[in-house]
């Protein structure tokens, strides 16, 4: 309970005393590189491979003669937006953007750098932290609808080449009774994730004291305190807007 | 001129710092300086307002920095440069951003002005020309030269250096504390220099202020030093083979 009333002070902190819009705008651009740009390779391969795996298993599942092939392409359509693109890259992200932020962050504290900043004037979790998570609410959603495209051409791609259902079978499955709730919660989902995993990192790095070892175990707990939140708000969000 | 007034600081239930008070001089370098875990740190972070002394003052030519408002700490901030003992340059941004940083959030000038400064704060501290250096690419003694160049780029009025030797050769060591000598007469700053080391004691310390477990013990000059009758001083000053055959 201490640390979840640090991490509300720390977030907290992040809107007071703020620089000028001109020195933030700069900084989220770059972050949005950093965090978008930058993870757009890992986050494709892994989306490609949850939908080919996905038509591949069920497909081995579906055994009965009486339901029709293109409900592979339903299952692959349902768990990729509800479940899959927005919860497994989630967790990606956080393996890769979020121990990026709190190893950056916590290499910052023990080599000084952040006293420097507060010498100066500077709010420096603010200056830091608050262009991470704007820049992590901009382009992960971005990175979740590019994940649901791919997972879906993924499927389509494993399905035809072996064989398991045939393309038009695979579009039709795809256009059957779609709900189109199903996006506007993968978004909703996106901005919740993107926010845990990037404030959760951020104030694991902030506040490392030590050395070396100290920054590791941060990146380490950004990592697992992220996963852990992520699971517990996808519950939530589920429970909620379901 | 710094003046603290009855400083102490606590950590839990640790004591660190007793009841300090003392006076840094404008255009003179000031040392403050102690065995390893006396206090000094703490005392530095103190001093520029990282940390909050839980009782006593510390003022800034009479402006009272641990308890006045939002306006006037960030008034007093402007005036103040510091080296950090690792030197503290942002990995990120290279020398020239390094050194224009406190510019780009505390001042309004316009760019080219801002270059200036950063190239006329380069030449006081020895370095031209290595504007696009990253801080991975220079030596330790010249990130020391950097970080004093991002210290004083402000007109800092106050020059706080934490350890500035450390880590640094012999040779090198001295030219850094020249350098800091030099730019407190040239620029007239009131400059506070953390250190255990004594060859900076003899060579620039025009007022010295000896912490002993958390306590002002002592206080004086680089010549009265030598003579001092204090046992924790001597034990410290006289501490290496050297200094006790010149004894």
């Amino acid at each position: 309970m201490k640390n979840f009333g640090r991490y509300i002070l720390f977030l907290i902190s992040l809107i007071q005393r703020r620089e000028s819009f001109k020195t933030y705008f700069s900084l989220t651009i770059n972050e949005c590189i950093k965090i978008g740009y930058d993870s757009l390779f890992i986050v494709s391969i892994v989306s490609v491979f949850i939908g080919a795996v996905t038509t591949i298993q069920t497909a081995f599942n579906l055994v009965s003669p009486f339901i029709p092939d293109y409900v592979i392409a339903i299952v692959v359509r349902d768990m990729t937006l509800l479940e899959l693109s927005p919860t497994i890259i989630a967790i990606v992200f956080a393996g890769k953007v979020g121990s990026n932020i709190a190893g950056e962050i916590g290499t910052m504290r023990i080599t000084e750098q952040i006293d420097a900043l507060e010498v100066m004037g500077v709010n420096s979790s603010s200056y830091l932290v608050l262009p991470k998570i704007v820049a992590s609410i901009l382009m992960f959603p971005i990175l979740v609808i590019l994940s649901a495209t791919l997972a879906i051409s993924g499927g389509y791609m494993a399905g035809v080449l072996t064989e398991v259902i045939t393309g038009a079978e695979y579009i039709y499955g795809i256009r059957y009774e779609f709900n189109p709730f199903n996006l506007p919660f993968a978004l909703i989902k996106a901005y919740v994730f993107a926010f845990i995993v990037s404030s959760i990192s951020s104030f694991q790095g902030y506040y490392t004291s030590g050395g070396a070892l100290e920054v590791g175990k941060s990146s380490t707990n950004a990592v697992t305190n992220s996963c852990i939140a992520i699971l517990i708000a996808d519950y939530l969000l589920a429970q909620i807007l379901l | 001129m710094i003046e603290i007034k009855n400083i102490s600081k606590s950590f839990d239930d640790k004591q660190v710092l007793f009841d300090i008070s003392g006076k840094f001089v404008k255009g003179k370098t000031n040392l403050i300086i102690g065995a390893s875990g006396t206090g000094k740190s703490v005392l530095l972070k103190c001093l520029v307002g990282l940390l909050k002394p839980d009782i006593g003052e510390v003022l800034f030519d009479g402006r009272d920095f641990t308890n006045g408002d939002k306006n006037l700490l960030t008034d007093i901030r402007r005036d103040i440069g510091m080296l950090f003992q690792g030197s503290a340059l942002f990995d990120s941004k290279n020398v020239e951003e390094n050194i224009k940083f406190p510019l780009d959030v505390l001042s309004e000038l316009p760019e080219n002005e801002k270059i200036e400064k950063v190239n006329h704060c380069l030449k006081l501290v020895g370095l031209e020309n290595i504007n696009k250096k990253m801080p991975s690419e220079i030596s330790g003694g010249m990130k020391k030269r950097v970080g004093i160049a991002r210290a004083i780029v402000n007109d800092s009025k106050y020059l706080f250096c934490d350890e500035p030797n450390s880590g640094l050769d012999p040779l090198t060591a001295i030219k850094i504390d020249d350098l800091i000598l030099e730019l407190t007469r040239k620029l007239d700053t009131t400059t506070i220099v953390v250190t255990h080391d004594m060859n900076s004691v003899i060579e620039i310390g025009e007022y010295i202020m000896f912490l002993h477990n958390g306590k002002k013990i002592w206080e004086g000059d680089n010549k009265k030093i030598l003579k001092s009758k204090i046992k924790e001083l001597n034990d410290f000053v006289f501490s290496n083979k050297l200094m006790k055959k010149l004894k």
